[in-house]
């Protein structure tokens, strides 16, 4: 527990050594726009989101419409093969898949998005508290912290969900988001307990600026770097995480409007004799979510002044 | 006959891709050369970048292969160094070769005791049993001023001072009686008080070993209380040797001359004015195109950006090389007095 | 040293306690809870009100917790209502813990063995083809869901191929001894080599599902710690004593390169034991995974309580473990003092 702590109090030290500011954010730029893997990275992230806002437009049929219902034999265990007019054929139930995997595109990029968005407001919350004020505030945020981040992710974001009579869209999010937020909130502290006696706190505390202002204009803009990169890499981590829950029975079992996790764990049933079902949703996945880490992996290398690599 | 014979050492560095970029390759060392006869401490003198380091790096076969590429020769002992495989290089480095670095904290391995430290060298070349090489490896340390030797063979480089950590490094340097030693500023990282007691013992090892030293160094203080000969580099080329009295009584090129101006003398008189060198080794011009000094030479005349000046045997002093079209006059230096 | 590892062990049990009164209120507000779980669609009012004053969920919930309390501190965790109902949830980890353990620690041994070699060695030839494949695979390794990965190595390898079997732990036809509940030591201790070897064959194929995040991670840092150690002065102090490779690696890279990698080791056990939920779903493996889903699934409060907290109580226990390798490894945390006098 100590060791992942200090793992994470040990990024935002390096962040906050690095004189932060618009040259850092430019040299980390040139450095970026030369890098293959970021460049590979983020021709995915951004191929997925335009794609993903598109989708409505560029799915042919309504994910939500078993068409090809009459095609389903479940006596003999057949679904729709790959057809003029459906591509990759129908689901379990006869709705188009090539449809679901486009409109998936998009309740992923949300689970994705909305999940990393409450884990890091939390994370910002608690962690900007326990920074700024240190004291016993400090000692209660922290200790709670430590606490959560002794239970693997996983397993907090299953206890999580399963707190939810009906789980849905939204207790598959919040769940995924909650596992997040310590680990902002610790990379937040250590960032401002590494700037509190750096030069330029310093010298705005002589010149009189009001702590407010201190932690707002100061010491919350130099702390973005790594929380940009965790962010990133959250991003990847909720969809793989909500994919997790879809299996273990705790995902939104309302799949009119499908999620790739969602579609990967009820494909569970009929993965013996229809793969495809469960392959395409998983590499839909695995794409993304590789893309999300290239390009926070690329994004932690361009920040990180002391990394050649 | 010399123990070391450099010839028209050069390494240039090839930064990766550099044929797409169309970037030139750079030069560090640009055709050295020079002797070291066995017993004689020589001096490599310059400012930082002007490939002195580099030098010794590739006597020592320390230079990583990918990217750098030598060549010229550096017979040691009637052998061609530069043509040994790398296991041989191995046998002969702390056998024959041995080198002091500059940080001797960063120097040591921080998680293996001193004494292993020392007593890897000993059973590497000498195939000292362990026990036999902790005795020895004692009696090192005390050697090069170790209080308490036995008790510091399983203590942790953190556990010693700057000084003593150099001290070690020195003691692992000469654990096999090397011939050759090569000290890389060995001072620049250590105490003022220290420095001169880090020097004094290299001398006195030098002398009671009969090793030859390379000193390289920034510091021309450390060159007169130390080096026999001494070669002042710059850009990557030998620019003055002499002894060790000619370069201080009666420096020729401007640049060795510009060194001890901008050092303070306790001999000189009061009020005399400190002169730095102009400018920086950014300002300087390849040496295909003249003298690299030339943009900061005072005594610049056109030749010096027209013709690169060949090292030649001073017409004024004799013993001494020098690669200067105008060189310093004794009228200069009084004017400057 | 002493004080540092007391001090730890004390941390170490407030978070337990801590996580303990977490999990307790967390778990009681489970939605429909063990008697409908229990009593399933046949509930009456009537039968609903006994079985809750039986189970003792009328009181108030913190009478219910420091009860509780009393109970776990001799060992009683009370009984499972869904994975196994009937046997108590003491039982229950007591008989699945092994099965997890070997599985885990299969796994990690795969991690570290194939891992730590690979990343030195990308870290030698950097830029070269090795090198590049490392990083891309240990990439991807995190990208690709634990559980899918499961399902394609079992309908490749177990399924298609019939090189391994496709569930369990062991075949029920072996009769084995059982001594310690480790299964592939078991038959190593009765002399049954076809047990254990059947028990190893069982283990394969979710140990490998279940290395490939730590896999993945170890060959990233132990690349990353190499390359930063290769680069020190100390390194080419060994050069230059002119030191066989071989040492130079074993004592002076190796050595200094591992701190890193082994506080990676420690926290990649989280992902292990996450890990274990999914893949022994897939595997129908029977270990502590395998009945936190099912529990999650029956809402069997004192099962998920026990396996969630000893899970938790292992993660910070390893990781103690870790903190207190640094002093075997690294010198300068042992004699308790940083840089110079």
């Amino acid at each position: 527990m100590t060791a992942r702590t200090d793992k994470i109090d040990e990024l935002a030290q390096r962040a906050a050594e690095s004189d932060a500011g618009v040259s850092l954010a430019a040299a980390a730029w040139r450095r970026l726009r030369r890098n293959p893997v970021f460049l590979v990275g983020a021709g995915i992230v951004v191929l997925f989101v335009v794609l993903a806002i598109l989708s409505p437009l560029l799915a042919a049929h309504d994910p939500a419409d078993p068409m090809l219902g009459d095609q389903v034999v479940r006596a003999r265990n057949e679904i729709p093969p790959p057809q003029p007019g459906h591509p990759l054929g129908g689901d379990q139930v006869g709705r188009d898949l090539l449809s679901r995997l486009l409109v998936g595109a998009q309740q992923t990029l949300l689970v994705g998005v909305l999940a990393t968005l409450i884990g890091l407001a939390g994370g910002l919350v608690l962690g900007t508290l326990a920074g700024a004020l240190s004291g016993w505030v400090d000692t209660v945020v922290m200790r709670a912290v430590d606490v959560m981040l002794s239970i693997p992710g996983l397993l907090l974001a299953v206890s999580i969900g399963a707190l939810f009579a009906q789980p849905n869209q939204y207790t598959v999010i919040l769940a995924v988001a909650i596992v997040q937020i310590p680990v902002f909130a610790r990379l937040l502290r250590g960032s401002m307990l590494a700037q509190r006696h750096s030069d330029h706190v310093l010298a705005a505390r002589a010149l009189g600026v009001r702590q407010r202002a201190i932690v707002f204009r100061h010491m919350l803009p130099n702390s973005l770097g790594p929380v940009i990169v965790q962010a990133t890499l959250v991003l990847a981590i909720a969809i793989i995480e909500a994919a997790g829950l879809s299996f273990l029975g705790l995902g939104n079992p309302d799949d009119r409007l499908p999620e790739w996790g969602q579609m990967l764990g009820q494909a569970q049933n009929v993965i013996d004799s229809h793969p495809q079902l469960a392959f395409w949703p998983a590499g839909c996945i695995i794409v993304v979510a590789l893309g999300f880490t290239l390009v926070g992996e690329s994004l932690r290398e361009a920040l990180d002044p002391k990394s050649r690599r | 006959m010399a123990l070391l014979e450099v010839r028209d050492l050069s390494v240039v560095f090839r930064s990766r891709g550099h044929q797409r970029t169309g970037e030139q390759p750079v030069a560090a060392v640009d055709g050295v050369s020079f002797d070291v006869a066995p017993g004689q401490t020589v001096g490599l003198v310059g400012e930082s970048g002007c490939g002195k380091s580099v030098t010794a790096m590739s006597i020592m076969g320390l230079l990583p292969k990918r990217g750098n590429q030598v060549t010229g020769s550096a017979r040691f002992d009637g052998t061609e160094l530069l043509s040994l495989s790398d296991r041989q290089m191995r046998d002969r480095r702390g056998r024959d070769l041995g080198m002091v670095f500059q940080d001797p904290l960063s120097s040591l391995n921080p998680v293996v005791p001193i004494g292993l430290q020392v007593t890897e060298v000993l059973e590497r070349h000498q195939g000292t049993p362990r026990k036999q090489a902790a005795m020895e490896a004692a009696e090192l340390l005390d050697k090069v001023g170790i209080p308490d030797p036995r008790r510091r063979l399983s203590e942790y480089p953190h556990q010693l001072s700057g000084g003593m950590r150099q001290r070690a490094l020195i003691a692992i340097a000469l654990a096999c009686r090397p011939r050759l030693l090569i000290a890389d500023e060995p001072t620049t990282a250590l105490d003022v008080t220290i420095q001169a007691q880090i020097l004094a013992l290299l001398a006195e090892l030098v002398r009671d070993t009969g090793t030859a030293l390379i000193m390289i160094t920034h510091d021309l203080g450390v060159v007169a209380g130390l080096c026999d000969e001494v070669n002042v580099l710059y850009a990557g080329r030998v620019v003055e040797r002499a002894k060790r009295h000619d370069l201080f009584a009666a420096p020729r090129h401007p640049y060795t001359h510009g060194l001890l101006s901008s050092i303070p003398r306790l001999d000189s008189p009061r009020g005399e004015r400190l002169v730095p060198i102009k400018g920086s080794v950014a300002d300087n011009i390849p040496w295909q195109n003249g003298c690299a000094f030339a943009p900061r030479c005072p005594n610049a005349i056109d030749t010096c950006v027209e013709v690169t000046p060949e090292m030649a045997v001073d017409p004024l002093v004799s013993r001494r090389l020098l690669r200067c079209h105008n060189p310093v006059t004794a009228t200069q230096r009084e004017a400057l007095t | 040293m002493l004080r540092y590892t007391v001090r730890r062990l004390l941390q170490l049990v407030f978070v337990v306690l801590a996580l303990s009164l977490l999990l307790f209120a967390w778990l009681r507000s489970l939605p429909g809870g063990p008697v409908s779980a229990l009593l399933g669609e046949r509930i009456t009012p009537e039968s609903r009100a006994r079985l809750t004053a039986e189970l003792g969920l009328d009181q108030p919930i913190f009478v219910q917790y420091f009860k509780f309390l009393g109970r776990a501190a001799s060992g009683d965790f009370g009984v499972s209502t869904g994975v196994q109902p009937g046997d108590s949830a003491a039982a229950i980890f007591v008989q699945r813990f092994p099965a997890t353990l070997e599985l885990s620690v299969l796994a990690i041994v795969i991690a570290i063995a194939v891992g730590i070699p690979l990343g030195y060695l990308a870290a030698r030839r950097r830029g070269g083809l090795l090198d590049n494949l490392s990083v891309v695979g240990s990439l991807i390794g995190v990208a690709v869901p634990v559980f899918f990965l499961a399902f394609v190595l079992k309908q490749v390898f177990a399924v298609e191929l019939g090189w391994f079997p496709t569930t369990g732990r062991q075949e029920g036809g072996l009769d084995a001894t059982r001594v310690t509940g480790f299964f592939v030591l078991d038959g190593l201790i009765t002399r049954e080599f076809d047990a254990a070897w059947d028990a190893v064959k069982h283990l394969i194929l979710p140990a490998i599902a279940l290395s490939s995040i730590p896999f993945s991670v170890i060959v990233r840092i132990t690349r990353a710690s190499v390359l930063d150690v290769l680069d020190e002065d100390f390194v080419r102090t060994a050069e230059s004593k002119g030191l066989t490779t071989q040492v130079i690696t074993r004592r002076h890279v190796l050595r200094n390169s591992m701190l890193p990698v082994v506080t990676t080791i420690g926290l990649q056990t989280g992902a292990l034991l996450a890990g274990a939920v999914l893949t022994e779903k897939v595997f129908a493996f029977p270990g502590i995974g395998q009945a936190l889903a099912i529990g999650f699934e029956r809402r069997d409060y004192p099962v998920l309580l026990l396996l969630i907290l000893s899970a938790a109580g292992v993660f910070v226990l390893v990781n103690l473990a870790v903190d207190l390798s640094y002093a075997v490894i690294d010198p300068r945390i042992r004699t308790g003092s940083g840089g110079g006098r």
